[in-house]
């Protein structure tokens, strides 16, 4: 079947995507956006957080035609141009990247708290973050990144 | 396999009628995972997220009929002071991700025993709306849970709503798990009071091949609260008549041992539960009288 969505702003198409497939292969294996990871497809890890629809989702918790004209922002929509978001910055600059397999979840879903919550307590990050797994950096440096992204965008540097 | 996307309710009753092979999909949080998996491959699925009205819930006759599309995330925004249980419980559930898209209609279609919204339903005397071309029933939730996975509806049916009585009285939900989120149920428990009727609700899940009401340990506790007048001048309950409840409400599962808990740690958890329940709800209830 042929699926029709906006991405990152622009209208896309995709030709042949079988009926079973999720948004998530649909985004990395036929638009050419290798941001959102595909790791456990069971909705346990978050390594494919993007919001459709302005709401965070599981991208393989969600079939490809359920996508159909609507609106899906990945972690590649995030920056502006080559202006990192003050997310990302504070994920680089906290260190708060391993092996980055995790990351672009984990920056959607602070992207999203940050959004909702602008100076989280420390247990509303864990709760926002619960959802995804980092297997290398034990989550203090994550949680110094989120402070920090919180810290940055309070002071207006976005 | 087919992708089927109606528009409408009528519509997707229809092509449910015609093909009742067709699996819906709403939040795609457990048939996704199926699909990936390769664990199933159903001829057709059935998206039912461009029907506006299931999106939605509307106050009725004091219940909530509450969309079987609205996800959980809404019912903790929205219904937190009309459903305390079902928000509770709702929280309890996955990740922001999966509350997010999950939905309470998804719970009742998968029917698993450790689904987290059924105990709540069956402790709150809700009733599951199911619509097919024939027509729309009401199914009691007591009378919705047919086995592990299995539940009443026909194969040409598709739920529509949960109605769930609003109240302003104490409920409460709690839920063992391995760890503090992300997490199935190893056994859970849900209670509603029901002043004006001086009924208790309870039931467990987790713990028995359906979710299960706990009917024994619900007449005794009402019993014992009619006969010492404490609808009306909540005293604290005596240790006794707790602990009795605690038990009735083990004695109500029928665990297995598995790799989430043995049979015998999940009785003891249910007592444990039901007790710390029953010792908020109360509390919560004194107060409110008082």
């Amino acid at each position: 079947m042929r699926v029709e969505l906006t991405v990152n702003g622009r209208r896309r198409r995709a030709d042949d995507v079988w009926e079973g497939e999720s948004l998530l292969f649909l985004l990395r294996e036929r638009l050419g956006l290798p941001g959102s990871k595909n790791a456990c497809e069971q909705g346990e890890c978050g390594s494919c957080t993007v919001y459709l629809d302005d709401v965070p989702v599981c991208a393989c918790l969600v079939a490809a035609g359920q996508a159909q004209d609507r609106e899906v922002r990945t972690v590649e929509g995030l920056a502006d141009g080559d202006a990192l978001d003050p997310v990302q910055a504070a994920f680089v600059e906290a260190g708060a990247v391993q092996c980055g397999f995790c990351t672009p979840g984990l920056v959607v879903a602070t992207h999203d708290l940050l959004d909702r919550v602008p100076r989280p307590s420390d247990p509303e990050i864990r709760e926002a973050l619960a959802g995804n797994l980092c297997r290398c950096t034990g989550y203090e440096k994550i949680l110094d990144a989120v402070r920090l992204a919180a810290a940055t965008r309070a002071n207006g540097r976005r | 396999m087919d992708f089927l996307r109606p528009a409408t309710l009528a519509e997707a009753l229809s092509i449910k009628a015609q093909r009742p092979e067709a699996v819906p999909i709403a939040g795609g949080t457990d048939v996704m995972v199926e699909l990936n998996f390769d664990h199933r491959r159903p001829a057709a699925l059935l998206d039912l997220t461009r029907i506006a009205e299931l999106r939605e819930w509307e106050a009725v006759d004091g219940s909530v009929r509450l969309g079987a599309n609205v996800p959980y995330a809404r019912v903790i925004d929205e219904l937190g002071d009309r459903l305390p249980g079902l928000a509770m419980a709702s929280r309890t559930v996955g990740s922001p991700q999966i509350r997010n898209r999950g939905t309470v209609g998804g719970n009742l279609g998968a029917a698993s025993p450790a689904g987290d919204t059924h105990p709540v339903l069956l402790a709150a005397g809700a009733t599951v709306e199911a619509a097919s071309a024939r027509g729309t029933r009401l199914i009691p939730a007591t009378e919705f849970y047919l086995g592990v996975k299995r539940n009443a509806l026909a194969p040409d049916e598709l739920i529509t709503a949960v109605h769930v009585p609003a109240t302003g009285a104490p409920q409460q939900f709690a839920k063992v798990g391995t760890r503090n989120a992300m997490v199935i149920a190893v056994c859970s428990f849900a209670l509603a009071l029901h002043p004006a009727r001086q009924r208790v609700g309870a039931a467990v899940g987790s713990a028995a091949p359906t979710p299960r009401r706990a009917s024994a340990a619900e007449d005794f506790l009402s019993g014992e609260l009619t006969a010492t007048g404490r609808w009306d001048s909540p005293e604290p309950l005596p240790d006794p008549v707790v602990r009795r409840f605690g038990e009735l409400v083990a004695e109500a599962a029928s665990p297995i041992d598995d790799v989430r808990g043995s049979a015998a740690y999940r009785k003891h958890a249910l007592s444990v539960l039901a007790r710390r329940a029953l010792g908020w709800a109360w509390r919560d209830y004194s107060g409110k009288v008082a």
